[in-house]
């Protein structure tokens, strides 16, 4: 049997909110090229943009020398995203599904990311080791392949 | 694929914001201020208008829910229309749509603030 043939590819950017727009186009047009529809495209580039603000905001806090990493992998079955950083870990467990009553109540603008990551994609993977190397993996599958 | 605009008119005691492009980390300072700039002036009911705008993440959310009980406390509101599907699901994602005003167009936000009074 032929082996399956995997795609990768990457882009290293420094850790600045101007860079989202060039990291959304990037991961919108492998998606799109990949056969994934607009939709779906777009549900991956949120979700992307989600984990990389986080890294920016609290991993990072606003350092723009660090750099986010970013690996996505193409198969015949879905698109692999992995993100990568060097910045300070957080307890993924204690982020829980947000209470937008009690957010408003505190006026807190924040914590609806991780939410928002595992609502648009399949399968979404936190590894911590803070100021070592922190990663998250995201996957989306071709609807045929779920 | 990253440029924000924000525009204000006002209608006697009603502001719209019409934004437009991408609402994302990097451009949400300039709407946060926007709505800021209202609240220093004491213009408490806002129509925000999403016709233009293209694309937003949490962080543009960030702002509704930073300011809404502000702005109530002070008899006043947001009311959100003329959104895309795609922007609208990511407010529905989040459960905004029972907290907040989404309409279809901006005379039905105009009537919110109208039959509210």
């Amino acid at each position: 049997m032929e082996k399956q043939k995997t795609r990768q590819f990457k882009l290293k950017v420094a850790s600045s909110p101007e860079n989202l727009g060039t990291i959304r186009e990037f991961i919108h047009d492998i998606s799109l090229n990949a056969g994934f529809d607009s939709e779906t495209a777009g549900q991956i580039e949120l979700a992307v943009d989600e984990a990389c603000t986080n890294v920016i905001k609290h991993a990072h806090k606003y350092e723009y020398d660090k750099s986010i990493d970013l690996l996505v992998l193409l198969d015949a079955q879905k698109i692999t995203v992995t993100i990568t950083d060097r910045g300070l870990g957080f307890d993924v467990n204690k982020v829980a599904k947000p209470d937008l009553q009690k957010y408003i109540h505190e006026a807190k603008k924040g914590g609806l990311g991780i939410h928002l990551m595992r609502s648009l994609m399949d399968e979404v993977q936190f590894e911590f080791n803070p100021g070592v190397k922190n990663q998250v993996t995201m996957v989306k599958y071709f609807k045929n392949n779920k | 694929m990253s440029g924000f605009t924000v525009e204000r008119s006002d209608k006697d005691d009603i502001s719209v914001l019409y934004i437009s492009g991408f609402l994302d980390l990097h451009t949400v300072p300039k709407f946060e201020e926007a709505v800021q700039n209202l609240v220093n002036e004491t213009h408490f009911k806002i129509i925000v208008n999403f016709q233009k705008l293209d694309y937003i993440s949490s962080a543009g959310l960030g702002v509704f829910m930073g300011f809404i009980e502000e702005i109530r406390e002070q008899e006043g509101d947001i009311v959100l229309c003329c959104m895309s599907d795609r922007v609208y699901k990511v407010f529905d994602l989040l459960g905004f749509p029972a907290l907040f005003k989404i309409v279809s167009n901006e005379e039905e936000a105009m009537q919110k603030f109208n039959s509210a009074g």
